[in-house]
């Protein structure tokens, strides 16, 4: 397949390899994070007019969802201030790691949590309350402070960035969905790294830090759990790193075998889908349920949104792998039949977790639709917040007074469909490829799709 | 250490500080008043204190809803409170005194609860002792039913009464304002069961007696006054059901438990002023006494430090055309 290899243009190199330029963006990320930590403490408690909710759930989730996840995969972990003072503090210092960096305990997270479970119930906690979280400030802000605390925390515990490898609820989607993106860090020449000794990329050097996200950058092949840090550029001695572009779509050739990232594909799949009803929906009851936490009405939506996530959604699915009658057609032309034999006994796990593939596009089309509605229709707030960003009276920007509008309202349903149909298509082409690997036939997955597409649309429109 | 690490380190620490103390102590000194529905507790602060003469500058922000903010007895044209943004009004006292400002947007179920006082202090000028109301002096019980003992077929026509009332020799007595404000209209009625007239043309006698202390301004701020701040409860009709008569009514006593003051209160069904039984067995004091003091032990709040005597007035002269036709 092929790639262009960004690292190639001197600029470009230099750029990544320097950490000043990086330096720059976390600390004004970070004060950004503080800022909208501040703001929703002190600031007004109306969501639609504090910082912490506008710029945090309206400016960067729009940023997220519909730029840096579709088109740097990753990108935004690699600016991302929630672990860069736990980074820091690790290391021992901000800019080449301390050779006298402090003792903290430096533990390895438990074999049984290194897999992405514990981002699917982080995630899964936070949309249970999301009504809340993303309407209340000081909700937003605790939750914000919270995942600060906890990625300090368990840097202090755990080596390496223990918080957004196996914890944090947005690193979970980020990583799923960047397997789709036009862009990934890989290694050059696979001799350079047998023969590399040391392995300064994993284990670190005086040059940087081994790799944050417990990689070993000479066995990447998928964009999930690189975090794009650029470390490893910083430490390869032997120049063999390279940060790629590439065709989108292009991990999802090389399908996960593992449950727990088909799961956070259908829990994507299914949050995307329920917060078109409640949040986008009409029914008032609904989205009073999801608002009173804790009270009966919402243990019925917390029940419910757990069934359709957890059960109904995967369930379906399960079924329509299970009952596939199997693709004779790959291993009809094989030699090596025997082999192909014992390959077609593939279990119903792996062709469950092969065959979800195909979720992935969808649910990122899914979400990318979802957004557009509700980042076009409250991205008025963003100026009048930035001139205001308390609610305290203020017109830093002159723009405080602007009155609240949908942006490009006419456009949003056309790109919605365009969206979820651009997705079924990617979705359908997936599952024809997936299919293959889980010795499946195709058409119940790309059923699924369509359903499931109908559904959205249905929702949305 | 190197020179860059510790230079690095120190503008982070600055920069990060900065950006946390800044906003605090900006926050710190811009004193808002935070307007939210009464039930999440009403207006934050609820006691401001002013002097006599200086100007009082107010800034405001509502925490919820659309809130209003006025001052009682006071000639103010209400600042409307948008959600997450800030209002500012100036206001200067003449008097000491306790001034009650109020919301006067239909902002929630317990809207009329949400209210606080101004503390003028200061010289005064003039320091005339304040008369009891007339519901006080007559000794009136505002608590217990009164209720008409007879009541009118038909609304009762004042124009059909202006011409009977020629027959009345007492008529003067009728007329005066005392008289009117201590006598409910079924006491008038049994007053004139000496003059001959049957019992219709006694009604019309009586309803052309209170139009004559109507006067057509005062219909028209009476109106007014009720629809701002009545119609919500007592509905646009009089008929006791308002916008948030239902919710009052089902939320009862736990709605009331809400408000820090008033553990004891249940809620009640408003008042409809389109019973005759109700409106012709209650004089203008007893009214007067209703608003003022509001009903204590049921949802009815207080208007005596929000309306001046003459709005109060004004208010029960249109209560009373619920009940007579005043057409010319």
């Amino acid at each position: 397949m092929n790639r262009l290899e960004l690292t190639r243009s001197p600029l470009i190199k230099s750029a990544l390899k320097n950490r000043y330029p990086q330096l720059v963006v976390f600390v004004l990320m970070l004060a950004g994070f503080l800022f909208a930590i501040v703001a929703g403490f002190i600031g007004t408690p109306v969501g639609s007019h504090n910082f912490s909710i506008v710029f945090v759930w309206i400016a960067w989730w729009a940023v997220l969802i519909l730029v840096a996840v579709p088109f740097f995969g990753r990108g935004w972990c690699a600016v991302c201030p929630i672990p860069v003072v736990g980074d820091w503090l690790q290391r021992g210092a901000v800019l080449e790691p301390n050779p006298n960096k402090p003792n903290w305990l430096n533990l390895r997270v438990p074999a049984t949590f290194r897999n992405m479970w514990m981002q699917n119930i982080s995630f899964t906690l936070v949309a249970l309350f999301s009504s809340v979280i993303l309407t209340t400030p000081v909700v937003t802000s605790v939750v914000l402070a919270a995942m600060l605390f906890l990625a300090i925390g368990l840097s202090m515990v755990f080596e390496r960035r223990a918080f957004c490898r196996y914890l944090c609820p947005v690193s979970g989607f980020i990583g799923l969905y960047a397997q789709t993106a036009p862009i990934e860090l890989r290694i050059k020449d696979k001799k350079v790294c047998v023969k590399c000794i040391g392995k300064p990329c994993y284990n670190g050097s005086e040059l940087g830090a081994g790799c944050p996200w417990d990689v070993f950058p000479g066995g990447l092949t998928k964009n999930t759990y690189c975090g794009l840090c650029m470390e490893c550029i910083r430490t390869c001695p032997h120049d063999n790193i390279a940060v790629n572009l590439r065709p989108f779509s292009a991990d999802l050739a090389k399908p996960s075998t593992k449950l727990d990232e088909a799961f956070k594909a259908f829990i994507m799949l299914g949050a995307a889908l329920i917060y078109a009803y409640v949040l986008m929906g009409s029914n008032g009851a609904v989205k009073l349920a999801a608002y009173n936490v804790f009270s009966p009405a919402w243990f019925g939506y917390a029940v419910a949104f757990l069934t359709v996530i957890f059960g109904v959604l995967p369930g379906l699915f399960w079924l329509a792998v299970k009952f596939t009658p199997i693709n004779h057609g790959v291993t009809k032309n094989t030699e090596k039949s025997i082999l192909n034999l014992r390959e077609l006994r593939v279990s119903v796990v792996k062709k469950f977790s092969i065959a979800a593939t195909a979720i992935i596009p969808l649910g990122l089309m899914f979400w990318v639709a979802f957004s557009l509605s509700f980042v076009l229709t409250n991205a008025a707030y963003i100026l009048a917040a930035l001139s205001d960003p308390l609610g305290l009276g203020w017109n830093l920007f002159g723009t405080a007074a602007i009155a609240w509008q949908p942006v490009l309202s006419s456009l949003v349903a056309p790109a919605q469909t365009l969206a979820l149909l651009g997705g079924l298509v990617w979705a359908a082409r997936t599952a024809q490829k997936s299919a293959v690997e889980a010795r499946i036939s195709s058409v119940p997955v790309i059923v699924y799709c369509l359903v499931a597409t109908l559904l959205m649309l249905w929702l949305l429109l | 250490m190197k020179r860059s690490e510790l230079l690095t380190r120190i503008i982070i620490m600055v920069f990060s500080l900065g950006v946390v103390a800044l906003p605090l102590a900006l926050w710190a000194q811009t004193p808002l008043i935070h307007a939210s529905m009464a039930e999440s507790g009403g207006w934050s602060p609820d006691v401001i204190r002013a002097k006599v003469g200086e100007p009082l500058h107010l800034k405001f922000t509502s925490d919820d809803v659309m809130h209003g903010f006025a001052v009682g007895q006071m000639d103010l044209t209400p600042v409307d409170i948008e959600p997450g943004k800030v209002s500012e009004t100036t206001l200067t006292f003449d008097k000491p005194g306790i001034y009650t400002f109020f919301c006067t947007r239909w902002c929630g179920l317990n809207h009329w609860r949400m209210r606080g006082t101004i503390e003028v202090t200061g010289e005064t000028d003039s320091s005339a002792p304040a008369s009891p109301p007339l519901y006080v002096t007559l000794g009136l019980n505002l608590d217990a039913p009164h209720p008409a003992d007879v009541v009118p077929v038909a609304k009762p026509s004042a124009l059909h009464g202006q011409e009977l009332a020629a027959r009345i020799p007492d008529l003067p007595i009728y007329q005066s304002t005392d008289y009117y404000r201590t006598h409910s209209p079924s006491q008038v009625f049994q007053d004139l069961s000496t003059s001959g007239l049957t019992d219709s043309q006694r009604w019309d006698v009586v309803a052309a007696i209170w139009q004559s202390n109507t006067t057509s301004e005062g219909l028209v701020e009476g109106k007014k006054l009720f629809a701002q701040n009545c119609a919500a409860c007592h509905g646009e009709t009089g008929g006791g059901n308002g916008v948030f008569a239902d919710d009052l009514s089902a939320a009862g006593e736990a709605s009331a438990q809400t408000m820090s003051g008033a553990q004891d209160m249940i809620m009640q069904t408003p008042a409809n002023f389109s019973d005759p039984k109700r409106m012709l067995g209650a004089s203008p004091a007893l009214l007067q006494g209703k608003i003022l003091r509001g009903g204590m032990g049921t949802g009815m709040p207080m208007w005596g430090s929000i309306f001046t005597d003459g709005q109060i007035w004004n208010v029960i002269t249109y209560l009373y055309s619920f009940q007579f036709d005043y057409s010319k």
